[in-house]
C-alpha cells in the first residue's frame, strides 16, 4: 500500500486479519453500512453479516456478548462508535473483560480489541468529544493504544487483533481522513514508542492527534534553532519508559502534551516516572499541557478553549529554554 | 406421579447431587464461621439445590454454564471438582482459580463452567455472547445462563435477552428466583408481572416452574435443551424457589417475616421433597441415608484436604494479569 488515510489503513488491517483467521469478527452498531465513520465500508460484502455484525444499540450487550464469545474461542473486534458510549459498558470492560483471566486463575483469555473513536473533531459537545484514555490505563489487565498516523493505525490495529490480551484501541475522530504512507510490511510492537523527531534540547511526549501537533511544533522550533525530540508513545499501557528516559537524559527538558484533561491525565504518570528515575536531569524543567478541568462546549470558540495546540507546545518549549541547563 | 414410568436411576442421582451441594455448603459455612478459614463472603444456596440439580441434569460436559455469586450448586452440578472448589473458597493452591477468585468467581473451564460473577446480572450478556460464539463456530453446544430474581431489574437482562433473540442463539436463560434481592423482598422493588412476563415481551418462549421440584425441572429442561440444541433458539425458564438462609453466610436474615423460613424448611425443602418422591416409588430409607452420608463424608473430606493445602506462592499475585504490559515484566 502506498498513500492511504487513517480510516482506510485500519480497514485494511481488519480485512487482512479476518482473511487470515476465521475466528476474527466485528460487532457494533451500523457496521453493515460501514460503521458510523465508514471505517468498515465494504467489509460486510466480503465477510458477510455474521462476521461484520450489526448490533442493537446495546453497548453493555455488545461488550458483554463479545466477551462471552471471546472466552469460547472467537476473537471479537468491538466497535463502540464513540468512546463516550463505552461508558455504558464499563462494567463489562473493566469488571469482566479486564479481570477474567486473573480472577479465573488463568483459565481463560479475552482476546478482544475494543475500538473507541475519541477526541474533539467539530462541535460535538460534551458527550461526543472526550478523551478518556487515561481511565483505562488504571485498569490492570487492559492494553491501551492511541495511534496517531495511518501507518500506526494499520500496524498497531493488526498487532492488537493478534494480541491475546484485551486491547482498548483509541482512534481519533478528527484523523479519519489524515493521509500518509503505509507500508503493510511494517509490524508494530505494542509498547514501543515512535520517535517522530530528533533533538537535543527538549523532549515532547505525546500520543494520538496531539503527537502530530507536537511534530508541527518541533518543526517551528527547529526554525528557531531549538531541537525538539517528539516521542509518540503510541501505547499508554504498556508505555515505552526507556524511550522517554533516554530522551530526557539527553535533553534535560520535558513537555507532556495531550488532549485529555490535564488533571489525572496520563501525562502525570509520565512526569512521575521521569521524576523518580531521572529527576536530577530535569531540575524542574517540566511542562504539562492538557485540557482544563472543564467541559467541552458546542460553540467553536468555547470548544477551542479546551484544545492543546501546536502553538501552546511551542510556547512551552520556548519557556523551558529560558531555564538554564546545568549539566551533571 | 406415574410410578410405572418413573426414572428411578435419575431420581436417585438428582437426590445425590442435591445432597452433595448441601453438604458442600454446610462445610463451607463451617469453614467460614467455625474455623475462620473462609475469609471472604460466601453466598450459600440452601433450599435452592433443586434448581441447580434439575437445570444442569441434561447438560453435556461440553455445554456451557455461566452462573452467579450464589453458584456453588450450579458448579458442582456441572461436574466441577469439590476439592478444587473448597480450596478456592479457602484461597489455597490448587483452587479452581488458583486462589485468586474465591467463592464469587469460581470457574472451571475443564467442564465448560465459564464462571460465577460478583456483579448481579453481568453474566446475562456474557452468556448470550458465549452462545453467539458457539453459533459463529458452528458448534452444537447449548449455554445455560443462570441468574437471580434481582438481576431482572438490571439493564443486562433487557440487553442480553434481546441479543439472544435477535441473533437466534442456543441459550437457556434461567431466572432462579429465591424471592430476595440481597436483603429486600424482590416483588417490593419490581414492576409488572415479573421476569417471565418481561422475557415473553422480548419474544422468548417461557416456562414457570416450582423451583423445589427437582423432577419437574429435570423433565422440563431435558425437553427444552433438546429443542434449543436442535433449533438454536433461546428460551427462558423462571424457577421459583426459596433461599432458606441469609444473603451471605454472615446474614441472619432477620428482615424476613416470622415463621416464613421455618415453614419453607418444614414443608418445601427440595431434598426432603425428593426423598418423599423416592420413598413413594420404593427407594429404601437406608439407600437414601447412604447417599446423605456419602455426600457428607465427601465434602468434609474436601474441607479437610483444602485446609491442609498451603496458600499460593506469593509470586502468583502478579501472574495472569496480562501478557503485554505484565506486572511481572514492568518493573516500575
Amino acid at each position: 500500500m502506498a498513500v492511504t488515510n487513517y480510516s482506510d489503513a485500519a480497514r485494511e488491517a481488519v480485512r487482512e486479519a479476518m482473511r487470515a483467521d476465521d475466528a476474527v469478527w466485528c460487532i457494533g452498531e451500523d457496521l453493515g453500512r460501514g460503521g458510523v465513520f465508514g471505517q468498515y465500508r465494504g467489509l460486510q460484502d466480503e465477510f458477510g453479516p455474521a462476521r461484520i455484525a450489526d448490533a442493537p444499540i446495546s453497548e453493555a450487550a455488545i461488550m458483554g456478548a463479545a466477551f462471552g464469545a471471546a472466552i469460547v474461542g472467537t476473537r471479537p473486534i468491538v466497535e463502540m462508535r464513540f468512546s463516550d458510549f463505552a461508558l455504558c459498558a464499563v462494567d463489562e470492560l473493566v469488571n469482566q473483560i479486564a479481570k477474567a483471566r486473573y480472577m479465573f486463575g488463568g483459565q481463560s483469555r479475552a482476546p478482544m480489541v475494543i475500538r473507541q473513536p475519541m477526541g474533539m473533531w467539530r462541535s460535538s459537545a460534551a458527550q461526543h468529544s472526550q478523551s478518556l484514555e487515561s481511565w483505562y490505563t488504571h485498569a490492570p489487565g487492559l492494553i491501551v493504544i492511541c495511534p496517531s498516523t495511518p501507518q500506526d493505525n494499520y500496524s498497531l490495529l493488526k498487532a492488537a487483533i493478534e494480541c491475546d490480551d484485551p486491547v482498548v484501541y483509541f482512534e481519533h475522530k478528527n484523523m479519519w481522513g489524515l493521509e500518509g504512507d503505509v507500508d503493510t510490511a511494517e509490524a508494530a510492537v505494542i509498547g514501543e514508542a515512535r520517535t517522530r523527531t530528533h533533538g537535543d534540547d527538549v523532549t515532547i511526549v505525546s500520543w494520538s492527534q496531539t503527537a502530530n501537533f507536537a511534530v508541527e511544533a518541533a518543526e517551528t522550533l527547529a526554525g528557531e534553532g531549538i531541537g525538539a525530540q517528539v516521542v509518540d508513545l503510541r501505547s499508554l499501557w504498556p508505555w515505552d519508559k526507556n524511550a522517554v528516559l533516554d530522551s530526557v537524559n539527553k535533553t534535560g527538558r520535558l513537555i507532556v502534551a495531550h488532549e485529555s484533561v490535564a488533571v489525572g491525565g496520563f501525562g502525570a504518570e509520565v512526569v512521575a516516572i521521569v521524576s523518580e528515575k531521572v529527576g536530577a536531569a530535569l531540575q524542574g524543567r517540566v511542562r504539562r499541557l492538557g485540557a482544563p478541568r472543564a467541559l467541552i462546549a458546542y460553540a467553536p470558540n468555547l470548544e477551542n478553549k479546551m484544545r492543546v495546540t501546536a502553538e501552546m507546545i511551542v510556547d512551552a518549549a520556548r519557556d523551558l529554554m529560558q531555564k538554564s541547563k546545568t549539566k551533571g | 406421579m406415574n410410578q410405572a414410568n418413573f426414572d428411578r436411576e435419575r431420581g436417585v442421582k438428582l437426590l445425590a447431587t442435591m445432597e452433595r451441594i448441601r453438604a458442600f455448603e454446610e462445610n463451607a459455612v463451617l469453614a467460614a464461621e467455625r474455623d475462620k478459614l473462609v475469609l471472604g463472603a460466601i453466598h450459600p444456596s440452601f433450599g435452592q439445590e433443586a434448581a441447580a440439580a434439575g437445570v444442569l441434569w441434561p447438560l453435556r460436559t461440553d455445554d456451557y454454564l455461566i452462573s452467579t455469586h450464589r453458584g456453588h450448586g450450579h458448579t458442582l452440578a456441572k461436574g466441577a471438582d469439590p476439592i478444587a472448589m473448597m480450596r478456592e473458597l479457602l484461597g489455597r493452591e490448587g483452587g479452581c482459580c488458583g486462589g485468586k477468585g474465591g467463592s464469587m468467581h469460581i470457574a472451571d473451564f475443564n467442564v465448560n463452567m465459564l464462571g460465577a460473577n460478583g456483579v448481579v446480572g453481568a453474566n446475562i450478556t456474557i452468556g448470550a455472547g458465549a452462545a453467539h460464539g458457539v453459533k459463529l463456530q458452528g458448534g452444537d453446544q447449548v449455554v445455560i445462563d443462570i441468574f437471580g430474581d434481582g438481576a431482572a431489574n438490571r439493564g443486562p437482562f433487557l440487553e442480553g435477552l434481546n441479543w439472544a433473540v435477535v441473533f437466534q442463539l442456543p441459550i437457556l436463560f434461567v431466572c432462579e428466583d429465591n424471592q430476595y434481592a440481597a436483603t429486600t423482598k424482590t416483588t417490593s422493588v419490581t414492576g409488572g408481572d415479573g421476569p417471565a412476563a418481561r422475557a415473553a415481551s422480548l419474544g422468548l418462549p417461557t416456562q414457570t416452574l416450582d423451583g423445589n421440584d427437582v423432577e419437574a425441572i429435570a423433565d422440563a429442561v431435558t425437553e427444552t435443551i433438546t429443542r434449543i440444541r436442535n433449533g438454536g433458539r433461546p428460551e427462558f425458564l423462571h424457577v421459583i424457589t426459596y433461599r432458606q438462609k441469609g444473603h451471605t453466610s454472615f446474614d441472619q436474615a432477620a428482615y424476613r417475616p416470622d415463621g416464613e423460613a421455618d415453614k419453607q424448611m418444614a414443608d418445601n425443602d427440595p431434598i426432603q421433597r425428593q426423598k418423599n418422591v423416592l420413598a413413594a416409588v420404593g427407594v429404601a430409607a437406608d439407600e437414601m441415608q447412604a447417599i446423605h452420608d456419602a455426600a457428607q463424608a465427601e465434602m468434609a473430606g474436601a474441607l479437610q484436604t483444602a485446609a491442609d493445602t498451603p496458600f499460593p506462592d506469593e509470586a502468583l499475585a502478579f501472574t495472569d494479569v496480562q501478557d503485554v504490559g505484565s506486572p511481572v515484566v514492568e518493573a516500575f
